[in-house]
C-alpha cells in the first residue's frame, strides 16, 4: 500500500519573483560542487516526462571537459490540454531564466536556449523583453551568459530532447539513438543540460529556500510539489500546484464531479486509473512505495460515466499515429495497427481475442521503440483495454 | 592505445575494441543478428529495430547497431523476448508493405523477404495496411523506378543520397503513418536534382527503388532476325558480374562474360574498353591543347582545371549544382556514347551493315548510363547512338533466364573491331583509373618517355580515399611541348559525389590550382556503380578494385595509344584526335539545370 498524503495545495512556483536578482547574485557566488550537492539532496526529478534526477543531470554535464556547453529550457509543451509551462513563462519568467543562468554557471555554459512551442509565438515579444532585462543584469554582475529563443515547428515529437536538438540543428525532428546522452553530446553534439520549464522553476525554489524545504514536501521518491493540469469532467479545470504523493481518491474527491469513473494520469502517454483503484494509487514518480507513477507533464483528465473508454483510447491512438515521427517500425506501424485493430474488434471483423494480440504488440513497442513516445503507447493502451475490455468489444 | 572491453555475448566472454557496437562485436564473433536499416556504407540510423538484443538488467531491448559495447555488458541475442520482438517487427513491416513478392523485381534478392523466410512468417495476424494507403509508383525517370508500396522507411536511400552523394534528392516527408521517402515537392525523380547514379537503388534492401529494366527490349532485339545486335561491356562489369553468378567478390569473369553474351545471341560482343582507350586519346589531347592555350597563348577563355566527363551521374550533378563550371568539363563523350556513335558509323561501314538495322546494347555498372543514352543530343550517328542500356544486374538476370551454366562456360574473347582493350582502359572501372590512363598516355606524348612510375602503376592516384591529389613534374619534353618544361601537372581524383563537392568547392573558392580532375559519381568509381550487384559495400569494393588492377597488370598492352584498334581507327576513319570526325562523333555539349 502506498504512503499517501491527503491533498495538499502549495504555492511556490507562482509566488512572486521580485527577489530574483538577489537570489541569482547570491547563488552565483557559491561553490559549484556545493550547489550540485544541494540540488542532489533535494531529490528533484525532472518535470518534463522522464523524471531524471536534475542534480545528477547537472553534475554529469559539469564533469565534461568540453569547452562549449549549452543549457536548454524545454518549453515545447505539446501534451494536449496542458499549459503549465506557458503559465510559468508568463507569470514568473525570471525564475526560469535565473535557474538557466545558475545551471550555466555550474556546468560552464555561456549560451542558454529556450525552445518555445510554435503555438506560443505570442509569448515571444514579452519573453524577449524579459530576456534582455535579464541579460542586462547578468552583464552588470559580470556574468557572461546569453539566452535566445528558438521557435518550435509544431510537432509533438520535437519535445523529445534529442528530436529537439535535431530540429534546432535544422534537421528533421527525429529522436536520436541513446547513448550518447545529452549531457555528453546534445545540441551540436556538445554537452547539454535540457530541462523542462517547470523543473527550472523548482530549482529556483530550491536555491532560494534550500533543499530541505523542498525535500520536506511530498513523499519518498517523489519530493516537492508539481503543477497539475486538471481537465475533463471536472467543475474546476485549471492548473494547480500540489504536493506529490497524494492519493488519487483524494484528488478525485477534490476535483471530480461526483461521477468520476476513471482518471487518465499523465496525458496520452500516461495511465488510465479506473475508480476501483483510486484509493490504492498514489500520484508520484514510480518508486517502491507509490502504486502508479506519474509520467510526463502532469496532465490529469477526469472521465465520468457518460464517457466511452473506446472513444478515449481511439483519440489517444489517433494522436500517436499522427504524432509519431514515423522513423521506427514498432511505433510507426504499431500505432496504425493498434488503431485499426481496436476498430476491427469493435466492428466485429476481428474477434475479442485480437485485443490480446494487440496487448502483446504494445509490449513489443515498449521494448523496442526508439524513443519515449513509442515506448509509452503501451501505458494508455493496456490500462484502458485491461480495465474496460467490455467497452472495447460492445 | 585504448583498453579493450570485456563483453559477454550469449554466455561467452569476448574482448573487443572500445567503440565497437554490439552488432559489430557479435558479427566479429560469428553471431548473426538480422538488420535492415544498417549498411556498412552509411551512418547508423537504428530505426528498423530488427537488430534488437537483450542486455542483462534492462527491461527494454537495445538496437545492437546503435549501442556501443560497455565493460561487463551481458548481451543475449536469442532469447524468446528477442525472437518474439523481431518477429513482431518483421510482421509490422510486412503489414505496411506491398508483399506480393512474386510480382516484385527484387523477388529473390530482398532483405525483407529473407528475414520473413528466416523467421518463418507463415500467417499474417495483423491487418493489411496497404489498402489504407495511397502508395504511388514513380516511373518517369529513364533510370530509376520508385515504388512507395515496397518501401520499409529504413532511410538507407536517404542517407545514401545525402552521405555518399551529397545530393539530397531523396528526403523524408511527413510524420506518423504518413511518413514517406519523398523528393522536393514530391516531384518525380525525373524532375528533381537526382543524378540517376542509382546508389539509392544499390542500397535499397527491398524493391522500393529499382533500376528501370530493359531486359525484354534486349530479348526482343536479339530475337529479331532483321537486327544486328551488338553489345559493349564496361570495364567494371567483368569484376562484378561474378558475384551474381555465385563467384566470390573480386573474381574477374571477363572470358565467361563474353561467352555468356555470345550464348545469349548477341551478333557481336565488343568492349567499351576500346572507346575508353579512345577517350584517353581525345581527352589527353584535349588536356594538352588546353594547357597550351592557357600557358602559351594566355587564352583567358580556356577553363582549367579540366574535368573528366565519363561518369554520367557526375555530369548530371555538375549540370545541376555547378552549371557555371560546365566549360571545365572535357567535351569528350563517355566511352559508352563514343562507342554508340561509332557503332552506327565506323562499325556499320566496316561491316557493311545498314545502321538502321543495328541495335546497340550496352552493359554498364550504372543506372545513369540509361539516362545518358536517352539524352537528346546523343544522336550524332544519325540514329540513337545507344539503344538499350542494361546494368550488370540485368545481364545476370538474362544469363539466368537463358539457363546458362555460367560456371562451366569456356572463356571466350571479344570480337574484333572495337573489341580490343589496353590495361589503361580496364582501370577506368576504378576511381583514379581515368587519371592514371590519361597520365600514361599524355606523359608519353609530351616527353616521349613512359611515366616515371614503376610498372606504369601510378600509385598516388589509386586507393579509396575520398579525394586524392597527385602531381607530376614534366621534364625534358619533346620539342613540340617545350612550353611544358618544368611544369608540375596537378591532378585531383574524387569518387562519390560528396567528394566531388569538396573538390568543386575548393576550385570555386580558388583554394586549389589543379590542371586536371577526375570525378566518378559512385564510391569506388564504376566498380561501385549503382548498377552493380547488391550488396556493394566497402569490403566488396576493395575486392573489385583489386581485381581491376590485376586485369591491368595481366594485359600486354597497358597504354591507350598502343591499342592497335585505336591506332587503326585513327588511320582508317577518324584522322587525328580532336579532328573533324572526332568532333562530330565523339564530343558533346552540356546543359545547365536547376538546383531543385
Ligand atoms: C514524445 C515526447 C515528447 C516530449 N515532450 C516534452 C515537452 O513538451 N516538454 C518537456 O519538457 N519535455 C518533453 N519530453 C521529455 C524530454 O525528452 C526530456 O526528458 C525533458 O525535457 C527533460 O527535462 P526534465 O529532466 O526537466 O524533465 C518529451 C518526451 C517525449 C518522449
Ligand atoms: S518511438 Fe515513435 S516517435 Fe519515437 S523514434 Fe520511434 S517512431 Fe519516432
Amino acid at each position: 500500500m502506498a504512503t499517501t498524503y491527503n491533498l495538499k495545495r502549495a504555492d511556490f512556483i507562482f509566488r512572486n519573483e521580485n527577489d530574483w536578482e538577489k537570489i541569482l547574485n547570491r547563488t552565483l557566488q557559491r561553490d559549484k560542487t556545493e550547489l550540485i550537492n544541494e540540488l542532489i539532496s533535494s531529490e528533484l526529478k525532472g518535470r518534463g516526462g522522464a523524471g531524471f534526477p536534475t542534480g545528477l543531470k547537472w553534475k554529469l554535464a559539469s564533469e565534461s571537459k568540453v569547452q562549449e556547453k549549452f543549457i536548454i529550457c524545454n518549453a515545447d509543451e505539446g501534451e494536449p490540454g496542458t499549459f503549465k509551462d506557458r503559465e510559468i513563462l508568463t507569470k514568473v519568467p525570471f525564475k526560469v531564466l535565473s535557474s538557466m543562468a545558475i545551471c550555466a554557471y555550474i556546468i560552464g555554459a555561456k549560451q542558454g536556449i529556450i525552445y518555445l512551442r510554435g503555438e506560443y509565438r505570442f509569448l515571444k515579444p514579452d519573453l524577449e523583453k524579459t530576456i534582455s532585462e535579464f541579460e542586462y543584469y547578468c552583464n552588470e554582475i559580470n556574468f557572461d551568459f546569453k539566452i535566445k529563443i528558438f521557435m518550435g515547428s509544431g510537432a509533438y515529437i520535437c519535445g523529445e530532447e534529442t528530436a529537439l536538438f535535431e530540429s534546432m540543428e535544422g534537421k528533421r525532428g527525429e529522436p536520436r539513438n541513446k547513448p550518447p546522452f545529452p549531457t555528453n553530446a546534445g545540441y551540436m553534439d556538445k554537452p547539454t543540460v535540457i530541462n523542462n520549464v517547470e523543473t527550472l522553476a523548482h530549482t529556483f525554489t530550491i536555491f532560494k529556500y534550500g533543499a530541505t524545504k523542498f525535500y520536506d514536501l511530498g513523499v519518498q521518491f517523489s519530493r516537492g510539489t508539481k503543477l497539475f493540469s486538471v481537465s475533463g469532467d471536472t467543475p474546476k479545470p485549471g492548473i494547480y500546484e500540489l504536493e506529490l504523493g497524494m492519493s488519487l481518491q483524494d484528488f478525485v474527491d477534490e476535483f471530480g464531479d461526483g461521477d468520476t469513473k476513471a482518471v487518465q494520469v499523465g496525458g496520452a502517454s500516461g495511465f488510465l486509473v479506473p475508480r476501483k483503484r483510486f484509493g490504492e494509487t498514489a500520484i508520484g514518480f514510480r518508486g517502491k512505495l507509490t502504486g502508479i507513477s506519474l509520467p510526463t507533464g502532469g496532465s490529469m483528465m477526469l472521465f465520468n460515466s457518460s464517457r466511452s473508454m473506446f472513444n478515449v483510447l481511439d483519440n489517444y491512438l489517433e494522436f500517436f499515429r499522427e504524432e509519431s515521427c514515423g522513423q521506427c517500425t514498432p511505433c510507426r506501424v504499431g500505432c496504425q495497427q493498434l488503431l485499426i485493430g481496436i476498430k476491427a474488434v469493435k466492428q466485429g471483423s476481428k474477434p475479442a481475442s485480437y485485443l490480446d494480440k494487440l496487448l502483446k504488440l504494445t509490449e513489443t513497442m515498449q521494448y523496442t521503440a526508439k524513443c519515449g513516445l513509442g515506448q509509452s503507447v503501451a501505458n494508455s493502451f493496456s490500462s484502458i483495454v485491461e480495465n474496460f475490455r467490455e467497452e472495447m468489444i460492445y | 592505445m585504448s583498453k579493450k572491453i570485456n563483453i559477454t555475448i550469449n554466455g561467452v566472454v569476448y574482448e573487443v575494441e572500445p567503440g565497437l557496437t554490439i552488432l559489430e562485436a557479435a558479427q566479429n564473433a560469428g553471431i548473426n543478428i538480422p538488420t535492415l536499416c544498417y549498411h556498412k556504407d552509411l551512418c547508423v540510423a537504428g530505426n528498423c529495430r530488427v537488430c534488437v538484443v537483450e542486455i542483462a538488467g534492462q527491461k527494454r531491448l537495445a538496437a545492437s547497431c546503435a549501442t556501443p559495447c560497455q565493460e561487463n555488458m551481458e548481451v543475449l541475442t536469442n532469447t524468446l523476448k528477442v525472437r518474439n520482438s523481431r518477429k513482431h517487427i518483421i510482421e509490422l513491416l510486412l503489414s505496411e508493405h506491398n508483399a506480393d513478392c512474386t510480382k516484385c523485381y527484387k523477388n529473390g534478392n530482398c532483405e525483407l523477404q529473407e528475414l520473413a523466410a528466416e523467421y518463418k512468417i507463415m500467417s499474417q495476424d495483423l491487418i493489411d495496411l496497404v489498402p489504407y494507403k495511397d502508395y504511388t509508383i514513380d516511373m518517369f525517370s529513364p533510370s530509376i523506378i520508385k515504388d512507395d508500396s515496397r518501401c520499409i522507411r529504413c532511410q538507407r536511400c536517404v542517407r545514401t543520397c545525402a552521405e555518399l552523394q551529397g545530393v539530397n534528392a531523396l528526403t523524408v516527408a511527413y510524420k506518423g503513418d504518413k511518413m514517406k521517402i519523398s523528393t522536393f515537392f514530391e516531384n518525380s525523380m525525373n524532375d528533381v536534382v537526382c543524378t540517376t547514379c542509382g546508389q539509392c537503388v544499390n542500397h535499397c534492401p527491398t524493391g522500393a527503388l529499382i533500376e528501370k529494366n530493359y531486359i525484354e527490349d534486349a530479348w526482343e532485339a536479339i530475337s529479331d532476325p532483321e537486327k544486328h545486335v551488338i553489345v559493349q561491356t564496361a570495364p567494371a562489369v567483368r569484376v562484378g558480374l561474378g558475384e551474381e553468378m555465385g563467384f566470390e567478390p573480386g573474381e574477374s569473369v571477363t572470358g565467361k562474360m563474353v561467352a555468356a553474351l555470345k550464348n545469349l545471341g548477341f551478333d557481336s560482343v565488343l568492349d567499351t574498353d576500346f572507346t575508353a582507350d579512345l577517350t584517353i586519346m581525345e581527352e589527353g589531347t584535349e588536356l594538352l591543347t588546353r594547357l597550351k592555350k592557357a600557358l602559351v597563348d594566355k587564352d583567358i577563355n580556356i577553363k582549367l582545371p579540366m574535368a573528366t566527363s565519363c561518369s554520367p551521374g557526375w555530369i548530371k550533378y555538375i549540370e545541376h549544382m555547378y552549371p557555371e563550371y560546365l566549360g571545365n568539363l572535357s567535351t569528350c563523350k563517355s566511352p559508352q556514347q563514343m562507342f554508340g556513335a561509332l557503332a552506327k558509323t565506323y562499325y556499320a561501314k566496316a561491316r557493311k551493315l545498314d545502321p538502321d538495322k543495328i541495335v546497340s546494347v550496352s552493359v554498364m555498372p550504372c543506372t545513369a548510363k540509361k539516362f545518358e543514352a536517352n539524352r537528346p543530343e546523343m544522336h550524332d550517328s544519325g540514329y540513337r547512338d545507344v539503344d538499350i542500356v542494361l546494368t550488370t544486374r540485368e545481364l545476370a538476370i538474362m544469363i539466368k533466364q537463358a539457363g546458362i551454366d555460367f560456371r562451366k562456360l569456356p572463356e571466350k574473347k571479344f570480337d574484333r573491331l572495337m573489341g580490343d582493350s589496353s590495361g589503361a582502359a580496364v582501370i577506368f572501372g576504378a576511381t583514379g583509373g581515368v587519371m592514371e590512363a590519361a597520365l600514361r598516355t599524355a606523359y608519353e606524348i609530351v616527353t616521349g618517355r613512359e611515366v616515371p612510375f614503376d610498372n606504369l602503376d601510378i600509385l598516388p592516384v589509386r586507393g579509396l580515399e575520398g579525394v586524392r591529389e597527385a602531381s607530376i613534374k614534366i621534364e625534358k619534353p619533346l620539342e613540340n611541348w617545350a612550353f611544358l618544361d618544368g611544369v608540375e601537372l596537378k591532378c585531383a581524383v574524387a569518387h562519390g559525389l560528396v567528394n566531388a563537392k569538396k573538390v568543386m568547392d575548393a576550385v570555386k573558392e580558388k583554394k586549389a590550382d589543379y590542371h586536371f580532375i577526375e570525378i566518378m559519381a559512385c564510391p569506388g568509381g564504376c566498380l561501385g556503380g549503382g548498377g552493380q550487384p547488391i550488396p556493394t559495400n566497402p569490403e566488396i569494393r576493395e575486392k573489385r578494385t583489386k581485381a581491376i588492377y590485376e586485369e591491368d597488370k595481366n594485359l600486354s598492352i597497358r597504354k591507350s595509344h598502343e591499342n592497335p584498334e585505336v591506332i587503326k581507327i585513327y588511320k582508317d576513319f577518324l584522322g587525328e584526335p580532336l579532328g573533324k570526325k572526332s568532333h562530330e562523333l565523339l564530343h558533346t555539349k552540356y546543359v545547365a539545370r536547376n538546383r531543385y
